[in-house]
């Protein structure tokens, strides 16, 4: 099977100070793969030069396109970058304000989308906007709300369903469960879930938060000082910690 | 199946002043399809770590350990995880599971995550919960809140119900009635049957008489306990 992502010796600079430096990993079609470590460890650095947004300094990140080919996302150009960033790419922020247009109702959010790749039948948008709040558990007569009318929970769910919509092949997800209170983020844990077994995503998810990747991620990087520490399967990295740092981190989750 | 061959194990901690403590030291066994085999020792003998390093879950620090033709102590985390998703199963003592999921889709998952139809796997799922005497009205609640052997039930039932042809079981019938009991050592008896190979841990002696063909004696693989 070919990797759908392909990393080499990614690095980025801030002047003098490392954001991030010699990350490499493949991700194959189907994986999730967590990124934790605290802050200022250069997890969303990293996520950011993947998801295109930052230019990196050194290296870089291959996509496998639907044609079949391996190309360098770091490389190719702008036009054809942001291409990528509204079919086969998603990038789920943790404000939720910030992958939304906040003026837009609900349904417009999700068909804004869907007319970046060309769909202009109003009927078909709108159906497919139904859809897909329905998926995330938003009652079809908000669809003409505007987000702001949307509680914390619900904006983030609506931000999923606007990222999804098009069917990408590859999410990026920075803290998605920040900031929401446990009872929303369980929901919004299995919402994932579901969506990742279903639609056969792969998935980059950036958090602090060890119980969320052990739900969600099948792989874990741990990053301290912009370098990757140690790399592992999830459970193994969580339950068999073998760089310091990672001891660290694991012994000093607050059990409930 | 199982084929684990003069693996060593220590952990090393280092916040608290680098101790090397070395728990494992020529740990081999051979297990064939259609067998189940006991590993036993006394408690801290490392029971539940070699387990744990024939799950993946812990990582092995020399020897192998092939489950079918996959070297776990060497395996890249993808073809772990396809092994454990087709192959290899695990009843642990704990429930582990998203919160507020309904128990009959926490029992059919592992179907779903090998393609099985949902209606087939919830057919499945609803079997085998009646099998462990779960009681009907509680299929559509979170286990999250489930008494302590009801959560063992359930995760008997979610091991239990993809056919994996290699399964470790960890204490599956610790915390069960009789009744229970004889129900999770009928599924064993069946795994048995159709060729399936097992290794497990059971405090149970009665129950370890019952199913388990041999004995491992893990105290063996113990450094300095050993020799």
């Amino acid at each position: 099977m070919t990797p759908l992502l392909q990393v080499a010796d990614l690095s980025k600079f801030y002047g003098n100070r490392i954001g991030c430096a010699d990350v490499a990993f493949d991700l194959y079609p189907g994986e999730v793969m967590g990124i934790v470590g605290e802050s200022g460890s250069g997890k969303s650095t990293l996520l950011n030069c993947l998801a295109g947004h930052l230019p990196p300094d050194t290296g870089s990140v291959g996509f496998h396109m639907r044609d079949g080919e391996m190309r360098d996302t770091v490389t190719m150009s702008e036009p054809e970058r942001r291409m990528l960033g509204r079919t086969d790419w998603a990038f789920v922020h943790q404000h939720a304000r910030d992958g939304l247009r906040m003026n837009v109702s609900a349904g417009g959010n999700v068909g804004e989308r869907l007319m970046a790749v060309g769909a202009r039948h109003y009927g078909d948008i709108r159906g497919a906007a139904v859809d897909w709040l329905g998926r995330v558990e938003i009652a079809e007569d908000r669809i003409d709300d505007r987000p702001r009318q949307f509680s914390g929970g619900m904006q983030q769910r609506l931000q999923i369903a606007r990222n999804l919509v098009t069917g990408p092949r590859l999410v990026f997800m920075d803290e998605p469960t920040g900031g929401l209170d446990v009872s929303v983020q369980a929901r919004l844990l299995d919402l994932l879930r579901g969506l990742v077994r279903e639609m056969g995503l792969s998935a980059i998810i950036v958090t602090h938060d060890l119980a969320v990747v052990r739900l969600l991620a099948d792989r874990l990087m741990v990053m301290k000082d912009g370098y990757v520490v140690e790399t592992g399967l999830t459970d193994q990295v969580l339950d068999d910690p073998q760089h310091a740092y990672t001891q660290l981190l694991v012994s000093s989750v607050l059990q409930v | 199946m199982f084929r684990v061959e003069n693996v060593a194990k220590s952990f090393v901690l280092h916040n608290q002043g680098s101790a090397v403590i070395p728990v494992m030291e020529g740990a081999s066994l051979d297990v064939a399809a259609g067998e189940c085999v006991a590993l036993v020792g006394a408690s801290g003998a490392g029971k539940s770590t070699l387990m744990r390093m024939i799950y993946g879950n812990y990582t092995v620090a020399s020897g192998s350990i092939f489950v079918d033709d996959v070297d776990v102590a060497s395996a890249p985390p993808r073809d772990i995880l396809a092994l454990r998703r087709h192959t290899l199963g695990y009843v642990s003592q704990f429930l582990r599971v998203v919160p507020r999921v309904p128990t009959l889709d926490v029992v059919a998952e592992p179907l779903l995550a090998v393609g099985v139809d949902p209606a087939a796997a919830e057919a499945r799922a609803r079997d085998l919960l009646a099998q462990l005497n779960i009681p009907e009205r509680l299929w559509s609640l979170s286990p999250t809140t489930f008494s302590g052997g009801e959560q063992q039930r359930v995760n008997i039932a979610r091991g239990f119900a993809h056919d994996y042809p290699a399964m470790l079981l960890d204490e599956p019938t610790a915390s069960l009635d009789a009744k229970n009991r004889a129900v999770v050592l009928d599924l064993i008896e069946g795994a048995k049957a159709r060729g399936a190979a097992l290794v497990g841990i059971f405090h149970d002696a009665e129950a370890r008489g019952a199913v388990c063909d041999r004995e491992v004696d893990v105290s063996a693989f113990t450094p300095g306990v050993a020799a």
